[in-house]
């Protein structure tokens, strides 16, 4: 599931300004992890929008254990895609970024993530088989559904008992209400 | 000469992902920078007078991008028709 994020900021400067410094923001205090930046594509369309494809290369930051398992992904940079059209005449910019391999990258979090939960349940299976005394291992499910079966017996014997009861205090009422014909 | 501009350059300017096409790359930003400003902005989009060095530039880069296998290929402007992720489970 893809997890977005909007954010809405105002600028204060002209937007003549704004458009020229789109070009020239690199480099600056703020991105030291952004390694390249280069013009794949550039194009004036006959109604005056510019187009243009920008190639960005970033750092691929990774915690140190990270960095054990998949030793392959540290050489590895991110690499972004940043498409643009400029519109002078009704002063409008638009741009679509997005990474282009950022996804293969991410697969040692998938996989970490799945070891984990493997070792969770395997830890409980195992936890489950010695608390039943060395007895064939039961599976989580198998366990639920024993459970539930159980639960049920003892919600019907329940009922029975209710009814039983009921029956008992209704017979007696009536044997009460003879007496006082 | 060239080098004394590009130390002068080197901090205030970013590299190619070509290592060779960084000066290249440079030269045509300075340009483009130009033409984007006083031309292109106020209302003037003919006459780009840094096609020629767009060209040199392209060449190196697109070169070092395949040399590098970065996968561009195929992909549309705006991110139209996007491909649905691999592991969608």
């Amino acid at each position: 599931m893809v997890k977005y994020f909007l954010g809405q900021s105002v600028l204060r400067s002209s937007w003549d300004q704004v458009f020229a410094a789109f070009w020239q923001r690199y480099p600056n205090p703020y991105s030291k992890h952004v390694l390249t930046e280069d013009i794949l594509h550039r194009e004036v369309t006959p109604d005056q929008k510019l187009l243009s494809r920008r190639l960005l290369t970033k750092t691929n930051r990774m915690p140190r254990w990270a960095e054990r398992l998949f030793p392959a992904n540290v050489a590895h940079s991110v690499y972004i895609l940043e498409d643009s059209i400029v519109d002078p005449q009704n002063q409008t910019m638009t741009t679509f970024t997005w990474n282009i391999n950022h996804a293969r990258l991410m697969e040692f979090g998938l996989a970490r993530f799945k070891s984990n939960v493997t070792k969770t349940m395997k830890g409980f299976e195992y936890i489950l088989a010695k608390l039943q005394g060395e007895s064939p291992s039961k599976t989580l499910v198998e366990t639920a559904k024993e459970a539930k079966e159980k639960a049920k017996e003892t919600a019907l014997a329940a009922t029975e008992k209710a009814k039983d009861l009921a029956n008992k205090a209704a017979t007696k009422q009536q044997q009460q209400q003879q007496q006082f014909v | 000469m060239t080098s004394e501009r590009a130390s002068v350059a080197t901090a205030f300017a970013m590299n190619s992902v070509g290592e060779a096409c960084t000066d290249m790359k440079r030269e045509y930003d300075q340009c483009f920078n130009r033409w984007f400003a006083e031309k292109f902005l106020k209302g003037d989009g003919s006459g780009d007078p840094c096609t020629d060095l767009f060209k040199r530039y392209q060449q190196c880069v697109q070169k070092a991008i395949k040399e590098k296998e970065i996968p561009i290929e195929g992909l549309e402007f705006m991110g139209h028709g996007k491909e649905k992720p691999e592991n969608s489970s």
